[in-house]
C-alpha cells in the first residue's frame, strides 16, 4: 500500500491512478527535470550571501577605514595586519579561544561519552529522564548565562556560595577570581546536551547481538564500554568535537551578557575581541584583519568536519 | 543475571542524578520566577515559599515584553518560512535528480555555514546599515533565514533522499509535472521530515543571539536581546528576570522535547543518524 496520509482530494485521486497507471508499465527513469531553477535560487542567495562579506571583510582588512572619522582612508597594505600582530591582546584572545573550545570540548565529549553509555541500559523513567538531559541545549544563551551568573555563581546571593558556606568552605567569586572557568561551565552546559544526544543516538545503532554475545562471553559493563561502546562512537565522537569546535569558537553571548570579556581581558576571546574592535571602537580595518584570522582557523576545522561528512555522502 | 541487573540499577541512578543535576539550573529558574524579589536573593535560599505571579504580571506590564516575543515569533517563522521556500525544491531537486554537480554544491553549502559569523560581522552590519535594514525583523529574517539555509537544505536532502523514487517515477511518466510532483506526490510523504526540519529552525532562530544583539537595537530585538538587557547592574531584579526568561525558554523547550529524535540528523548533516 502506498503511504497516503490525509482524505483525498481529486488531485490527489488523480495523482494516485497517475502512480499506480505508472507503476504497472515502468519505462524506467521518469523523464528529465531541469534542476537548475530549482537548486539556483538557493545557490545564488548563498553565494551572495558567502562571497560578498568574505570579500568585504577580505578588502577591509587592507584598508584604512574608521567608522568615527572618515577622513581616514585609503589602502593600508598590511599595515592592519601588522598592527595586531604586534598587539598582544591577539595572543590573549587566541589563547582564550582555544582554552575555552578546549575546556568545553574536554568536558561535553568525555561526560557525554558516559552519559550516553549510562542511558543506553534499561532503568524506569529514561525517557523523562533523557527530556530533562537534554533541555539545556534549547535555553538560549543570554538566558543560560544570566541565570547562571546571578542565581547560582553570584558569590553573595547565589546558591553555590551558600552551599560553600554552609560546608565550611571559602566561597568562589566565580565571575572574579575564576572567570575563564565560570563561562567555561555554563557553556559546557549548554552544549553537554548535544554531545550526548548525538553519541547517544550513536550508541543506539549499535547491534543488539553484538551485545549480547559480549554479555554471554562474561563482559561485564565496564569491558563492554571500553571494547565495544567507545570504539562504536568513534565516528560520532570526531562529528561532535568539529561541530562543537566551529561553535565553540564563535562563542559569544555568553561572554557579552556575563563579563564583557573582563576582568580586564580574561574572558576576551576572538569574537569578543573582533565585536568591541568593529563595534565599540569603529574600527573597520583592524576588526577585519581580526575576523580574517578567525575565519582562516574555523576553515582548518571545517577542511576536516567537511572531509568527514563527504565520505559518508552517498549522491 | 544478578550483576547485571545490579549493574543496571547502578547505572539508572547516576543516569537520574545526572538529568537531575542538568536540569537543575531551569528548576531553579522556575522556582526563582514565582518568588518575591525579596525571597530570590535570601540567604539561605528558599526551597519553601508561597507563589506569587507578581513578577509574571510586571513583566507582562512592561508594554515593550510583547513586543520583544512578537519579533521573537514572526523572525523565527518568517526565517523559517522563508528558508523552507528556498531549500524544498533544492533538496528535492538534488536528492532525487542528483547531477554530477550535486556532491559539490552539497558541501559547498555546508561550508558555508562553516563561515564564523564574527568573520563577517563588520560587512554584514555596514550592509544593513546602508540598506536601512538595521534593527528591522525584515533584515533579521533574511540573516536567519539564509545562516540556517545550509542546514535545512541538508536536513530535507536526507528525508527526500528516503522516499521511494518509484512513485516519483511513476508519476513523472505518466505527465505529472515538477510541480505536481512536489505538491501532489512527494510533500504528503515527507510532511514528518519537513515538520521536523522546521522545528529545528524554529529552534536555532529563536536561541540565535549573535546577530540579533549585533544587528538589532529596540524595536526588532527578540527575546534573547531583550533578557539580554537585565545584565545590566543597575536592572538586576532576579525575579523579574526568572519570570521573564521562563516565558522566554517556554515555546522552544516544549518544541525541543517534540523534535529531540530527528535533531540529530539536522544538527550534524546526516552524519550521525
Amino acid at each position: 500500500m502506498l503511504p497516503w496520509p490525509g482524505p483525498d482530494t481529486a488531485a490527489d485521486m488523480q495523482a494516485k491512478t497517475a502512480i499506480l497507471a505508472g507503476l504497472a508499465r515502468r519505462k524506467g527513469l521518469g523523464g528529465r527535470v531541469a534542476t537548475l531553477p530549482l537548486v539556483g535560487p538557493s545557490v545564488l542567495l548563498l553565494l551572495v550571501f558567502s562571497l560578498v562579506p568574505l570579500a568585504m571583510t577580505l578588502w577591509f582588512s587592507f584598508e584604512r577605514y574608521n567608522l568615527l572619522n572618515p577622513a581616514i582612508g585609503g589602502f593600508a597594505g598590511l599595515a592592519n595586519y601588522r598592527f595586531l600582530l604586534e598587539d598582544s591582546s591577539l595572543y590573549s584572545a587566541l589563547l582564550v579561544s582555544v582554552e575555552l573550545v578546549l575546556a568545553v570540548l574536554a568536558i561535553t565529549v568525555g561526560l557525554g561519552t558516559v552519559l550516553a553509555a549510562l542511558f543506553e541500559t534499561r532503568f524506569s523513567g529514561r525517557s523523562i529522564a533523557r527530556v530533562l538531559m537534554i533541555s539545556p541545549f534549547f535555553v538560549m544563551p543570554t538566558v543560560s548565562a544570566l541565570i547562571w551568573k546571578n542565581l547560582l555563581m553570584h558569590p553573595v546571593n547565589g546558591l553555590f556560595a551558600w552551599i560553600c558556606r554552609s560546608l565550611g568552605l571559602p566561597v568562589i567569586d566565580f565571575f572574579g577570581a575564576i572567570p575563564l572557568t565560570a563561562v567555561v561551565i555554563i557553556v559546557a552546559w549548554q552544549w553537554l546536551p548535544f554531545a550526548f544526544l548525538i553519541l547517544l543516538t550513536a550508541l543506539q545503532s549499535l547491534d543488539e547481538e553484538t551485545l549480547e554475545a559480549a554479555s554471554i562471553d562474561g563482559a561485564g559493563p565496564l569491558a563492554v564500554f571500553f571494547h565495544i561502546q567507545i570504539p562504536h562512537m568513534g565516528r560520532a565522537i570526531s562529528v561532535v568535537v568539529m561541530m562543537e569546535t566551529i561553535f565553540l569558537l564563535s562563542v559569544f553571548a555568553e561572554i557579552y551578557v556575563t563579563t564583557s570579556g573582563g576582568p580586564g581581558v580574561a574572558t576576551t576571546n576572538l569574537a569578543f575581541l573582533i565585536y568591541q574592535r568593529a563595534l565599540l571602537a569603529f574600527n573597520v580595518g583592524g576588526a577585519s584583519a581580526a575576523g580574517v584570522i578567525a575565519i582562516i582557523l574555523a576553515n582548518i576545522m571545517a577542511a576536516f568536519l567537511l572531509r568527514s561528512v563527504a565520505r559518508r555522502l552517498d549522491v | 543475571m544478578t550483576r547485571h541487573s545490579k549493574s543496571h540499577r547502578v547505572a539508572g541512578a547516576l543516569a537520574w542524578i545526572a538529568a537531575l543535576a542538568m536540569f537543575f539550573p531551569i528548576a531553579w529558574m522556575f522556582a526563582a520566577s514565582f518568588k518575591t524579589e525579596v525571597e530570590a536573593i535570601a540567604t539561605p535560599p528558599l526551597f519553601v515559599f508561597t507563589p506569587t505571579l507578581e513578577n509574571y504580571r510586571e513583566v507582562f506590564a512592561r508594554a515593550d515584553y510583547l513586543g520583544f516575543a512578537l519579533n521573537s515569533v514572526v523572525i523565527s517563522l518568517g526565517a523559517t518560512l522563508a528558508a523552507l521556500a528556498l531549500a524544498i525544491p533544492a533538496a528535492f531537486a538534488m536528492a532525487l535528480y542528483p547531477t554530477k554537480r550535486t556532491r559539490g554544491t552539497l558541501l559547498w553549502m555546508l561550508s558555508t555555514k562553516m563561515l564564523p559569523p564574527v568573520g563577517v560581522l563588520v560587512p554584514i552590519y555596514l550592509i544593513a546599515r546602508e540598506t536601512a535594514l538595521l534593527d528591522t525583523r525584515t533584515g533579521l529574517i533574511i540573516m536567519f533565514a539564509l545562516s540556517n539555509l545550509p542546514i535545512v537544505v541538508w536536513m530535507l536532502f536526507t528525508f527526500f533522499k528516503e522516499t521511494p523514487k518509484d512513485i516519483i517515477e511513476a508519476s513523472r511518466i505518466d505527465g505529472a509535472s515538477v510541480l505536481q510532483v512536489i505538491t501532489v506526490v512527494l510533500l504528503p510523504l515527507v510532511t514528518p521530515g519537513i515538520a521536523s526540519t522546521a522545528l529545528l529552525s524554529i529552534i536555532l532562530c529563536w536561541n540565535e543571539a549573535f546577530w540579533s544583539l549585533n544587528l538589532s537595537a529596540h524595536d526588532a530585538a527578540p527575546l534573547t536581546a531583550f533578557i539580554a538587557s537585565f545584565s545590566a547592574p543597575e536592572g538586576l531584579f532576579w525575579a523579574k528576570l526568572s519570570a521573564a526568561s521562563t516565558m522566554a525558554i517556554a515555546p522552544i523547550l516544549v518544541l525541543g522535547w517534540a523534535s529531540q529524535r530527528q535533531l540529530v540528523r539536522g544538527l550534524t548533516f546526516g552524519a550521525v543518524k
